[in-house]
């Protein structure tokens, strides 16, 4: 067996790029669909933004096939701000992947938001110098990502509800695993990483260090500042907000107030200060009442 | 054991903690004005600089910090963090800190793509023979201009990338991310001399 951790075997691309996700920890990384909703975020305190045509409530809202934005929105935004440019493309979609690359973007997000392109495959994202970021639900989903080169991971949630509480979920779930790894004894981690449909190096990694070799943040359904420190709480290193800003009362309060509440999530009172008249959040949809072939977090294989 | 905190906002604050507390140091997080009390050094990490910016003027750290660099306290800023201190940052009117004379240009070797390793060379101390130190630049800065009495103690291609001038050393890379804490050794040296 190699002593070695999988981590430690890595490329320098991809130390680099996972040296990229860990300067974005601690901050909030906000959806926007044009120049001027970029320029609020940057100046709310946004640490990267994540450029797209519709965020996911309005993808849900308007059906249909929902694919990579328009080279020149993203474009627009990355002349807009100097913080780092993230877009999305389907999964799978390896030339969406290679055009966004091609383009500059900083982290480019294999997102279950967007229309699956491949049913059964993923990017195979080492062949890129451009970071990935992708979705997990559980332990051996983001392992499956890693191995394949991810750089980044956030818990899935449920993308364009403005509820919580899938989000909660997968991050209970991935820490729960991780725990759960830690106690295994050596011989029983090759079964557990069958299990998990993971690879076992990674599995073996995760057991020895108790963490994932990559960043771990949260996305889908962070609508309010105290969602947004919660997740942190739970074990969040940094929170994506997609549709909880621009479709809320008052994106420019809203945006900072999230932005805040990520710095001082363990301060209640501060909270308190930070959470107070800052308009109504985006209405939202009940995922418990949602039919379940609406749901997108099961899209990723 | 000795005192130092790090700025957590936002960035990768815990890396310099964990190499700070591997080195011996008491590595403490900092947000708010009254945890600079007691330090002997302070870190300004990598991350976003607007971002960590405008969150330190928001939570009233910006003055207090610039006051403890000013009279004295050492501090040791890394990428974002050498934004910050900079006097001067191109295309850009604004300045965080200000309190070390060099002009600097953010993300100026391009984008994530562009990000690369190098290997600098570096000498610890004056007697010491020079070793290379493995250079992380991800959407690094380039310092343009040094003022009167900043030292370069490591440099790429003609690029100074470790600065210093008295209590403040700055630099474009992340020493934090790579297993060599020769700077973070250095840095502590001044914590404590």
């Amino acid at each position: 067996m190699n002593e070695t951790l999988w981590s430690e075997r890595q490329t320098t691309t991809w130390r680099r790029n996972v040296g990229l996700a860990e300067m974005l920890k601690g901050g909030v990384i906000m959806d926007v669909t044009d120049a001027a909703q970029a320029k609020i975020a940057a100046d709310a305190g946004a640490q990267a933004v994540m450029a797209l045509e519709r965020v996911p409530a309005d993808i849900r809202a308007h059906g249909g096939v929902a694919r990579m934005s328009d080279p020149r929105m993203i474009e627009e935004i990355q002349k807009a701000v100097t913080i780092p440019v993230m877009a999305k493309c389907r999964i799978g979609h390896v030339v969406e992947a290679r055009m966004l690359e091609a383009m500059g973007v900083d982290f480019i997000d294999e997102s279950e938001v967007l229309t699956p392109a491949d049913d059964a495959y993923h990017v195979d994202k080492y062949g890129f110098k451009v970071p990935f970021v992708c979705g997990c639900r559980n332990l051996g989903e983001a392992l499956r990502r890693i191995g394949e080169g991810a750089a980044m991971i956030r818990t899935k949630g449920e993308a364009g509800t403005g509820d919580v509480v899938e989000a909660v979920r997968h991050m209970r779930t991935l820490l729960s695993d991780i725990r759960s790894l830690r106690n295994c004894p050596p011989e029983e981690l090759m079964t557990r990483a069958k299990e998990l449909g993971a690879p076992y190096d990674l599995v073996l990694e995760v057991s020895r260090t108790g963490k994932l070799p990559v960043p771990n943040f949260s996305a889908g359904g962070v609508a309010t500042p105290a969602d947004a420190a919660l997740m942190v709480y739970l074990g969040a290193e940094a929170v994506f907000v997609g549709s909880g800003v621009f479709k809320s009362d008052n994106p420019e309060l809203r945006a900072r107030a999230i932005v805040d509440a990520v710095a001082y999530h363990d301060d209640p009172s501060r909270l308190v200060e930070i959470s107070r008249g800052i308009g109504e959040p985006m209405t939202g949809i009940n995922v418990s009442a949602m039919p379940h072939e609406d749901r997108i977090a099961g899209r990723g294989w | 054991m000795v005192a130092v905190g790090v700025i957590a906002f936002q960035g990768d604050f815990q890396r310099h903690l964990e190499v700070l507390r591997r080195l011996g140091a008491e590595a403490r997080s900092v947000r708010r004005p009254e945890e600079l009390e007691g330090l002997a050094g302070l870190v300004i990490p990598g991350g976003e600089s607007t971002t960590i910016g405008l969150l330190m003027e928001r939570f009233g750290l910006l003055h207090p910090v610039r006051n403890v660099i000013r009279e004295g306290l050492p501090v040791l800023g890394t990428c974002a963090g050498a934004i910050l201190l900079a006097r001067e940052i191109e295309e850009s009117s604004q300045v965080h800190l200000g309190t070390l004379d060099i002009r600097i240009r953010r993300n100026a070797y391009g984008r994530q793509i562009d990000s690369f390793d190098a290997s600098l060379s570096f000498t610890e101390d004056e007697d010491g023979a020079e070793q290379p130190i493995p250079g992380v630049f991800i959407r690094a800065p380039r310092i343009t201009a040094l003022g009167a009495g900043v030292l370069t103690l490591a440099a790429l291609n003609g690029d100074p990338v470790v600065v210093r001038k008295e209590n403040q050393l700055a630099l474009t890379f992340h020493p934090e991310l790579t297993g060599d804490a020769r700077i973070h050794r250095l840095f502590l040296g001044m914590c404590a001399p």
